[in-house]
């Protein structure tokens, strides 16, 4: 399978505060990562440099072998373009994504910017809007839906593009049990295809279903990586990521504490 | 005014903001007069008018004008109510404040003085603060009459296909975004402190509790401002508005570009 992503050792910070520290990832075709850490653990900055809309102070960082530097950006229109119309994000809160007068408007933003015909933006855009169920949406002004219909027009939006890389920043925060399962399907149907797909979540219940390799980061590092059953086995690795914390009650007058997290809508304790 | 009020009055207020919006969006989809010429000649024509209510010296002049842009806003589905709320009320009420002044120091005849102060009122202040409203409500009326009957995109790409600079019409495009995040936003802190708020609000606290609320919105703005930016260039944004509608000149749009651009130079030249 070809590299799509290449980082070594990048930094990044704002003004000062250290997000992303001496990180070191590669990313194959078709893989489809979850990036899990506690709040603040450096996630959706890795997500947005991926994106190319942050640029790390040091270290270097290529798609499919070609440099990603702020000068290539600004300089290189067609390179710009290109990479826009191949890799593609879906921001953690809805509303930033949501910009336009109506929701038709809102998905063909991108293929509008990218320089699509008319008539393939039209066609598009509407079988978009019908395969994630929102057509009857088409008319309404984005700003006026509900945190779960927000969520789906910004998943259409980038949908539209059909990227070869999606980049999902905790796509099932405010989404319904419904539309959760309902993306969860969606991400699945990618399995075995050429589309990348890695998602920042903290929920460790999704990770075996939207992902191959988990990487786990702490304080902008990567501190483990690997199978979903070898992370989600690792209580001692989750702990210290914060992803699951220490449960104490008594038994019969006796303190216990064990490691405790709610996966699949149950709770879980280890002995 | 009690607390329960205040937080209420605001909170409708907010809701209003949203209805508004909604209404304006409305108003640019229903065909109407203005709505049926280009955006370009909307943008050139109406900025052409204001620019000569602005120009014109003569009471009489900028009374016309007036009366032409409540006429093209009136058959654009703009209604009497809406433009009386939004536009001439607030107008009178903020350029009535500036304009009075002129009333008591302008030199002139005297044509009366105003009992118990006896300031004396003359007849050229009079006009200068009549003339000063009725330009300010002319223009208003005329960029309101804009506003509501093209879609903001439609008045962004308009702007731009005259040339105004890349970067000028993005940073209209996010504020205008922007209006309705921070709307939202605000909503929800005044609705999120009526559910904690147990018993009255003195006069301070409540000015305390505004003044947060500008600091926190203050902030917020700049990080979302980040945000959307970032959102916009994922999607391939590079400086350029693109819409789906391509606008096109017909016979009729010249022909009323050439009425507007006649209406105004016979207005400035009437006027001088």
């Amino acid at each position: 399978m070809p590299r799509v992503f290449d980082i070594q050792e990048i930094a990044f910070d704002y003004e000062g505060i250290p997000a992303i520290c001496g990180l070191s990832l590669q990313v194959e075709q078709g893989e489809r990562i979850a990036l899990v850490g506690a709040n603040g653990s450096g996630k959706s900055t890795l997500l947005r440099i991926l994106d190319a809309l942050y640029f790390p102070g040091s270290g270097s960082i290529s798609f499919h072998e070609s440099p990603l530097t702020q000068n290539r950006f600004h300089q290189d229109g067609d390179f710009f373009l290109n990479f826009r119309r191949r890799v593609a994000l879906v921001f953690q809160n809805p509303d930033v994504q949501l910009f336009n007068p109506t929701v038709f408007d809102e998905v063909a933003y991108g293929p509008l910017q990218l320089r699509w015909s008319k008539e393939d933006i039209v066609r598009r855009v509407g079988e978009t809007l019908e395969s994630m169920a929102i057509s009857h949406l088409k008319d309404r002004p984005p700003y006026r839906l509900s945190g779960g219909e927000k969520k789906r027009v910004a998943l259409a939006s980038v949908l539209v593009l059909d990227p070869e890389v999606l980049l999902l920043d905790e796509p099932t925060s405010t989404l319904d049990p419904r539309s959760q399962s309902q993306l969860i399907d969606l991400i699945q149907q990618w399995r075995g295809t050429a589309k990348t797909v890695i998602t920042a979540t903290h929920q460790l219940e999704l990770v075996e279903d939207i992902a191959d390799r988990v990487i786990v980061l702490e304080s902008g590092r990567i501190i483990a990586a690997g199978t979903p059953p070898e992370i989600l086995a690792n209580s001692e690795l989750l702990l210290k990521a914060n992803l699951i914390h220490a449960h104490r009650h008594s038994h019969d007058g006796i303190m216990h504490s064990h490691p405790h997290s709610h996966r699949h809508g149950h709770h879980e304790h280890e002995p | 005014m009690s607390d329960s009020s205040f937080m209420a009055l605001t909170l409708r207020g907010f809701a209003r903001a949203f209805s508004k919006a909604l209404l304006s969006e409305r108003t640019a989809a229903l065909p109407g007069f203005l709505q049926s010429f280009d955006p370009r000649v909307r943008v050139l024509g109406l900025f052409s008018l204001v620019l000569a209510a602005i120009l014109c010296r003569k009471m009489t002049v900028v009374a016309i004008l007036f009366l032409l842009a409540t006429t093209m806003a009136l058959a654009s589905c703009v209604s009497l109510a809406s433009l009386a709320k939004r536009v001439w009320i607030v107008v009178l009420a903020f350029t009535g404040i500036i304009a009075l002044p002129a009333l008591f120091v302008t030199p002139g005849d005297i044509i009366f003085r105003l009992p118990l102060l006896s300031l004396p009122v003359s007849a050229q202040g009079l006009q200068t603060a009549g003339l000063l409203l009725m330009r300010v409500e002319t223009a208003v009326t005329l960029t309101t009459a804009l506003v509501l009957c093209t879609p903001w995109t439609h008045i962004l790409k308009a702007l731009r296909s005259l040339h105004l600079p890349a970067e000028v019409v993005t940073m209209l495009a996010m504020t205008h975004r922007y209006v309705f995040l921070l709307i939202e936003t605000a909503n929800q802190m005044f609705e999120s402190r009526q559910s904690r708020t147990v018993g009255l609000v003195t006069g301070p606290e409540k000015r305390k509790m505004t003044a947060r609320t500008a600091g926190v919105l203050l902030s917020k703005s700049i990080d979302l401002s980040h945000e959307v930016y970032l959102a916009m260039v994922s999607r391939g944004f590079h400086g350029e508005i693109r819409l789906l509608t391509d606008f096109h000149l017909r016979a009729r749009d010249y022909a009323m570009l050439m009425a507007f651009m006649l209406a105004s130079g016979l207005a400035v030249w009437m006027g001088r």
